[in-house]
């Protein structure tokens, strides 16, 4: 094919994906293929394990989203065994996952997707003093004088002079899409760095209820921490005012700087509001659960399912459904026994590697056949985005009030039409409106949990079936959770007190998986077409929509070898080879 | 007061790959209870920037690693302060993506540890499974002890 790009690999982080765009004489992009270049196993591991350890592998799945593994994996063997657990540890769970995602998202924002938008060598331009005017029109954020961003200058000027622009020499400063004034720039590289501080007071609500960090503990029936008011062992007064702080905290940031600066880039770049719209469809599992898990009518977030763009309906997908709920692998490195054709449901799932990719070095992936060590789930053969996109269109579309309101205001300050959700930009702006709802959520529970040790119901852990002589001799389970990146599901069977089958279907497969058995496109493989390269050989506008997924490829898949031949990389400065076994 | 941390990194799902985070195993084993009292033991995984706070929070950082030198399997590796940028700079971890930028940016504001070392080991076998490879068992005690060594050294008794 003449002209086409690859994008080797997009994430900064561990993990790799591969897209490949094919671009006509305009260099804008007709064709996209994303490819996930490294192998996962984690079925393959869980398999013969007891289960209720299973959470402490799944953690491992992903280096950086090991609580959302953990939370599924625990759910899904509590939903097997019928387990119930106590009402203080399933607020203090979800007070787990809204602090996930508040953390989550602002890193995502300011570390990743914010120098999409932000050229940071264009910062050094700037008049510290109308940077300064500017914070100070947009919120009440303290860090806003002349002299906080004339410092903040000196820093980056430092690290340019330095030459060890490692940290942000991923970017493609100077390029023409960059459209903010350099005060702007300055403002958003402030906020990077000031954000690296806020990362580490704003992860106690882990660090304690987990009892360490990173990697917290969990345990299936309940959380790992006794409530006690006079003991250091467990949770006391003392710990809850530092978890009390920490919201405060969390929330700050969010109302006085992640909000606003949001708004503020926005405007320049409000062509995002009509590209890498995708497929139209979208998929939650639903989060934040007040009752018991598979009761549905207390989920907080829904479960729902949008088909083409249609806000007028939310459908409801069962995971058990076995005939809508398929994965595919006609372009993915596996085999199914029924041929490679067919879908299994992940109960019946099946994860055996079939490479049969080209010897590496090789310059494109041939992708009409096999391309990506993804596979392709669907529901109801329908290819699905999920994500923050996804969550904020069921929740305004069944009448969440905040939700509405902040979406309205949002496009009402952008001054664009609710159409304008259905982009890049919808994207990235949903994940800032989520942010602040769970940030409300968070306070929430946590008065909750407040309430709860006041009237002395303080039990955290349901120890009635942790014995497996209480097991049924087969069991079948489906646990859930919204990862910050979209819906994640894992699929146990126990048989004879052991794993049986393991299958995980995690957001970014949904995303970024391959074309499937009727050739449809995954999400990020849509969403890239249509956009116009100003310069191909530096493709920051498909960064731009790709990162507006979040994409984490750690979790998709996993590695094989990474040492060696360069296989195609655009400015990103990674060597990536196969080993094909 | 600044802490000290022996941070080990590396994916246990991956074989050798989680060396680093076994040889932390193995000198929690082997550390006298009243030097355990004065250290953090972090298992790092492959968390990248999230590791920042325990770089940044320390006087004295000790890494345990999987390292892909080209020597044989096994082959331990030592390597510090200035040293150890490079051994990320030019990729010779695999957690470099993550690791690579966490070093960089506690530099860049200016938090960086007085004191950093790194103990590596060469894999055998980084395909997905659980358990290391008969060939690093023995490496990833001497880790172990050598890690201890290090710790030693950092006085923390007198």
């Amino acid at each position: 094919m003449a002209n086409r790009i690859v994008i080797d690999p997009v994430t900064r982080i561990e993990g790799h994906l591969r897209i490949e765009a094919a671009l006509d004489s305009e260099n804008t992009i007709t064709e996209a293929y994303s490819a996930g270049t490294m192998v996962r196993g984690i079925e393959n591991i869980l398999k013969k394990r007891d289960p209720r350890e299973a959470w402490a592998f799944a953690q491992r799945i992903c280096g950086v989203c090991t609580t959302v593994h953990a939370i599924a994996s625990i759910r899904a063997v509590e939903d097997a065994l019928g387990i119930k657990i106590p009402k203080a540890a399933n607020i203090m769970r979800n007070m787990i996952i809204a602090q996930q995602f508040i953390h989550d998202h602002v890193m995502h924002f300011y570390i990743l997707h914010a120098l999409d938008f932000v050229d940071v060598v264009s910062a050094l331009e700037a008049d510290p003093g109308k940077t300064s005017e500017i914070q100070q029109s947009i919120s009440t954020w303290p860090n806003s004088s002349p002299a906080y961003f004339a410092e903040v200058q000196q820093k980056v000027k430092a690290i340019v002079d330095s030459g060890q622009l490692s940290l942000f020499s991923h970017g493609y400063w100077g390029h023409p899409a960059y459209k903010l004034p350099p005060e702007l720039n300055l403002l958003g590289v402030a906020h990077y760095l000031e954000c690296l501080d806020w990362q580490s007071r704003v992860t106690k609500i882990h660090t304690i209820f987990g009892g360490k960090n990173p990697h917290p503990n969990f345990v299936v029936g309940g959380v790992p921490l006794p409530i006690d008011m006079n003991s250091d062992q467990a949770l006391n007064a003392e710990k809850l005012a530092v978890i009390a702080d920490s919201i405060k905290r969390m929330n700050d940031f969010i109302d006085q700087v992640y909000l606003p600066d949001l708004l503020a880039i926005a405007p320049y770049y409000l062509e995002y509001a009509s590209l890498g719209e995708g497929l139209g469809n979208f998929l939650s599992w639903g989060e934040f659960p007040e009752g018991n898990l598979n009761d549905l009518d207390r989920l907080i977030f829904p479960r729902g399912v949008i088909l083409n763009r249609d806000l007028k309906q939310v459908i409801t997908p069962d995971p058990r459904d076995a005939v809508k709920m398929k994965e595919f692998v006609t372009h993915s490195w596996y085999k199914y026994r029924q041929g490679d054709e067919a879908g299994l449901f992940p109960w019946e799932g099946e994860t055996v590697f079939n490479y049969t990719g080209p010897k590496p070095p090789y310059e494109f992936l041939k992708v009409e056949g096999k391309y990506s060590w993804l596979k392709s789930p669907r529901w109801n053969e329908l290819p699905m985005e999920v994500g923050p996109l996804a969550r904020v269109l069921i929740l305004y579309t069944t009448g969440h009030e905040e939700t509405v309101k902040l979406t309205n205001s949002v496009l009402e300050a952008l001054k664009a039409p609710l159409p304008a959700v259905f982009s890049t930009l919808g994207r990235t702006a949903a994940r800032a409106i989520e942010t602040k709802v769970i940030g409300g959520l968070l306070e929430k529970f946590y008065d909750e949990l407040v309430a709860e040790i006041k009237a002395s119901r303080t039990e955290t852990f349901n120890s009635e079936k942790w014995n497996p002589g209480s097991w049924p001799k087969k069991a079948m389970g489906f646990g859930y959770t919204e990862a910050p990146r979209g819906a994640l599901g894992h699929w146990v069977v126990i048989e004879n007190k052991k794993i049986k089958n393991y299958q995980v279907v995690v957001p970014t497969t949904w995303n970024a998986s391959p074309r499937d058995h009727k050739n449809q496109p995954g999400a990020y493989e849509a969403s890239l077409v249509g956009t116009r390269l100003a310069r191909p050989e530096q493709p920051l506008e498909i960064l731009r929509t790709i990162h507006s997924f979040d994409p984490c490829l750690a979790c998709a898949v996993h590695l094989i070898d990474a040492r060696g031949q360069v296989v195609g990389e655009v400015g990103t400065g990674f060597n990536l080879v196969f080993k094909s076994d | 007061m600044k802490r000290k941390v022996v941070l080990g990194l590396g994916n246990i799902l991956n074989g050798d790959e989680g060396a680093g985070v076994y040889a932390l195993k193995e000198l929690e084993k082997l550390l006298p209870e009243k030097l355990k009292m004065k250290i953090e033991l972090v298992d790092g995984g492959v968390l990248g920037l999230d590791l920042l706070p325990y770089v940044e929070g320390a006087s004295h950082l000790l890494i345990l690693d999987a390292a892909d030198t080209g020597a044989a399997p096994g082959t331990v590796v030592e390597y510090q302060d200035e040293e150890i940028n490079l051994f990320y700079h030019q990729r010779l971890s695999w957690h470099q993506l993550g690791f690579q930028e966490v070093l960089a940016v506690a530099k860049i504001r200016h938090s960086y540890p007085d004191s950093v070392y790194l103990i590596g080991v060469q894999p055998e076998n980084i395909s997905p499974g659980v358990g290391l490879s008969q060939k690093l068992k023995k490496p990833v005690k001497h880790m172990a002890r050598r890690a201890l060594d290090i710790i030693r050294d950092w006085k923390l008794l007198s």
